[in-house]
């Protein structure tokens, strides 16, 4: 039997706004107790000791896009690399997404997923299922089977399922299990060949860009399908404050609809890609100060549900090439919760409704227990040090791919330790 | 010899949907098809209702225990029966069907049975021609001589315990989207006072179909509780690919009837299929072959007797008509 109190913390549970001074007390990995006065008869014998004053105590970050490498390009990240990043960034539970080679349209892949991530990763690994066999947008896979053997939602990657008979058959069939669909709101035409956002300024660097009318198109088309259908729908890493309307208009009807949105789109904005950086290349666009804006304010009042790290694993090689010929994506697991707070410590994001898009919003939609201060709740807990200035330094990065366009930046919040499921998995003074 | 004397007062000139029907007509043609039942009354080679008649079957999908059925039953009655598959022959040289209508109605025959890939296309030939026509499936709209041949064969299945079609509960469970039997076997069901749910997933049940006088359901566990009758519809091969379904596997996995699955259904609960069947798909070979609660095979047989009625049936209508 393993015991940990922790002591003289800032408890803070987002799903009931719970933020007092307290202790709190795991026992076999799950939480037993906690509040301002469960040590008053002692603390009980034999618990490890964490002294957490000054730290807030929150639910672990529960990460709902991460693509990883493995299986098949194990070189740019594996499951249990990312899973040391995550433990490193505050994060105890990651969704992986369905890109890998092969591809996780089918259960036998995604049972290896589920049992590597139990055998090589310190936190929670949960496999996304392929809305579409090979991620072509052709053919629907076996949803239903892929639920059963344990899928927490499905995606088709980076592929917008440009037809829409297909995309209502799917969205229609799901609907039967209360499956989860997440999807780009890309429309394939518009955003062909493009690698910026349509702007003055990717025009003045001679950049195709691709319109914030590309997503506001497919998400529109995606919620008339919603209501006709009633599926259960999460548009994927918005980007845009143009598609914000459509998304209150369909929660105002009461559509089962949430969106997302990376860390990313939060933090930076258009004119992080500078001098051609390729490192700030990230599919969807970033765009403009008013749409990074937005965003934070429809984090703040709710419209957005989920704040995702949007990990994309990319070697130095896929990167450091002409802006338009570069790979898009950032790696984020170790980025999430520091770039969260910094916007936090300046006052754009509420703590609050920060920490709730990234603990028990994806719970609920994902359907598990962590996620939230409850007692017998999975002990998947993070110790935050809010005021805690660093830097960015990407050769201290846990992943095994270092793309990242935050480096060198300077942040303010960091996890100093994180426990998953009763176990210290990343403790910064250990290092 | 049988005498149609129960007949008097049957109305419809061409059989071409259930929905045309009323509940009197559809009874009088299952008396009749009750008596057709008996082998003896079957094979009376005195019986010669359709005697100096001519029977086409003009088929433009292939069929093979459809048109047989007619055939026979058209013999038995002592009619001349000209078989046309059409797939192979004029329209293939681009002939339209009301070409073909008039063609055939050149040649004076009695009844006219027809199969088409189109909905509605055999009530578009009962009006160029002067025969009786008979549906013998159009598109994805009605096959109202299955849908009769299922009532006959359910009539005889629980004529042992006394139950009426009344007051039965029956699932249909399958492809209902690309169904006429389907289509067909819940208005007759509806109108014959039965208790008609479908079970299906969700992309292969027509949008509204709650408004047919039926209960809806995506779960076979939730859908077949107290169902005394669970009719299996044929999955078309094409329909698996991941258009409608993600595959065989899925879909047996969760709308494939086992004997797990027919547990859920009353106990005793009898199973029908049109044909032809995909074993393994929508029904294990288990349930299928199992005499006690398999009613296919007696499906075919009541096939012959309910389209022997029929025929019977409209020659009378059309020798009226003509007088």
């Amino acid at each position: 039997m393993s015991m940990l109190a922790i002591r003289n913390a800032r408890l803070i549970d987002p799903d009931s706004e719970l933020d007092i001074l307290g202790d709190l007390l795991v026992e076999d990995g799950k939480i037993a107790g906690f509040g301002a006065d469960i040590f008053d008869n002692g603390i009980p014998d034999g618990a490890h000791l964490i002294d957490a004053t000054g730290l807030i105590l929150a639910p672990g970050l529960i990460d709902m896009r991460v693509v990883t490498g493995e299986p098949g390009s194990e070189h740019k990240e594996t499951l249990g690399s990312a899973g040391d990043a995550a433990a490193s960034g505050g994060v105890t539970s990651m969704v992986v997404m369905p890109q890998t080679n092969p591809v996780i349209d089918d259960i036998s892949l995604v049972n290896y997923i589920l049992r590597r991530g139990r055998d090589t990763s310190p936190i929670n690994v949960y496999s996304a299922g392929a809305l579409t066999t090979g991620l072509k947008s052709e053919s629907m896979t076996e949803l239903g089977l892929m639920a059963h053997a344990g899928a927490v939602m499905f995606s088709n990657g980076e592929n917008p399922i440009a037809d829409t008979r297909l995309m209502r058959r799917i969205m229609s069939y799901s609907s039967t299990f209360n499956a989860l669909i997440a999807h780009r709101a890309i429309d394939p035409y518009l955003s062909e060949g493009t690698c910026a956002h349509e702007s003055d300024y990717s025009s003045r660097l001679g950049l195709h860009g691709a319109p914030a009318l590309s997503e506001r198109i497919m998400a529109e088309r995606d919620l008339a399908l919603v209501e006709l259908t009633g599926a259960r729908y999460l548009i994927d890493l918005i980007s845009s404050a143009e598609t914000l309307p459509a998304i209150r208009r369909a929660k105002a009807k009461d559509l089962d609809v949430s969106a997302s949105v990376s860390i990313n789109h939060l933090a930076l904005n258009e004119m992080d890609i500078g001098p051609y950086r390729s490192f700030a290349k990230l599919d969807p666009p970033l765009r403009t100060e008013q749409d990074r804006t937005a965003l934070i304010a429809a984090i703040n009042d709710g419209t957005i549900d989920v704040i995702v790290s949007a990990h994309d694993p990319r070697p130095a090689g896929e990167k450091r090439r002409p802006f338009s010929e570069a790979s898009s994506g950032a790696v984020g697991l170790e980025i999430l919760l520091s770039a969260g707070l910094t916007l936090v410590a300046d006052g754009q994001l509420d703590l609050m409704a920060f920490l709730r898009a990234v603990t028990c919003n994806p719970a609920d939609l994902l359907g598990l227990p962590q996620g939230r201060l409850k007692v017998g709740a999975p002990a998947d807990l993070i110790l935050i040090d809010e005021h805690k200035p660093w830097m960015c330094n990407v050769d201290q990065l846990k992943s095994l791919s270092r793309n990242t366009p935050f480096d060198e930046r300077h942040m303010e919040g960091k996890a100093v330790m994180t426990i998953c499921n009763g176990k210290i998995v990343f403790d910064i003074n250990a290092n | 010899m049988l005498t149609a004397n129960g007949l008097a007062g049957f109305t419809p000139r061409h059989l071409l949907s259930i929905s045309d029907m009323n509940r009197l007509d559809i009874e009088m043609l299952l008396d009749l098809g009750e008596a057709y039942l008996d082998l003896s009354v079957q094979k009376d080679t005195q019986n010669h209702a359709l005697a100096g008649k001519t029977l086409i079957n003009l088929f433009f999908e292939n069929s093979t225990r459809t048109e047989k059925s007619f055939e026979l039953a058209g013999r038995r009655l002592g009619a001349d029966v000209i078989n046309m598959a059409i797939a192979q022959s004029s329209v293939a040289k681009g002939e339209t069907l009301l070409d073909t209508a008039a063609t055939l109605n050149a040649m004076n025959p009695d009844l006219l049975v027809i199969r088409h890939g189109a909905s509605g296309a055999p009530a578009l030939l009962s009006q160029k021609v002067s025969c009786a026509v008979i549906n013998a499936g159009d598109g994805m709209h009605e096959h109202p001589t299955q849908a009769l041949l299922d009532a006959l064969c359910l009539r005889q299945a629980f004529a042992k315990t006394g139950q009426d079609i009344g007051g039965m509960r029956v699932a249909i469970c399958g492809d209902i989207l690309h169904s006429r039997v389907a289509r067909s076997n819940i208005q007759l069901l509806n109108i014959l006072g039965a208790e008609v749910r479908l079970i299906g997933p969700p992309t292969l049940l027509p949008a509204d179909a709650d408004r047919w006088g039926v209960d809806v359901f995506h779960d076979m566990k939730k859908g077949l509780e107290g169902c005394d009758v669970v009719m299996m519809l044929r999955l078309q091969l094409e329909r698996m690919g991941g258009a409608f379904i993600p595959s065989k596997r899925e879909y047996f996995h969760f709308y494939g009837l086992d004997r797990t699955k027919l547990a859920y259904a009353k106990p005793g609960a009898l199973v029908m299929h049109p044909g032809p069947m995909n074993r393994g798909v929508e029904i294990s070979s288990d349930v299928a072959d199992d005499p006690e609660i398999s009613l296919i095979t007696k499906q075919v047989e009541s096939g012959v007797a309910m389209r022997m009625a029929i025929l019977h049936a409209l020659s009378l209508k059309e020798r009226g008509g003509r007088s």
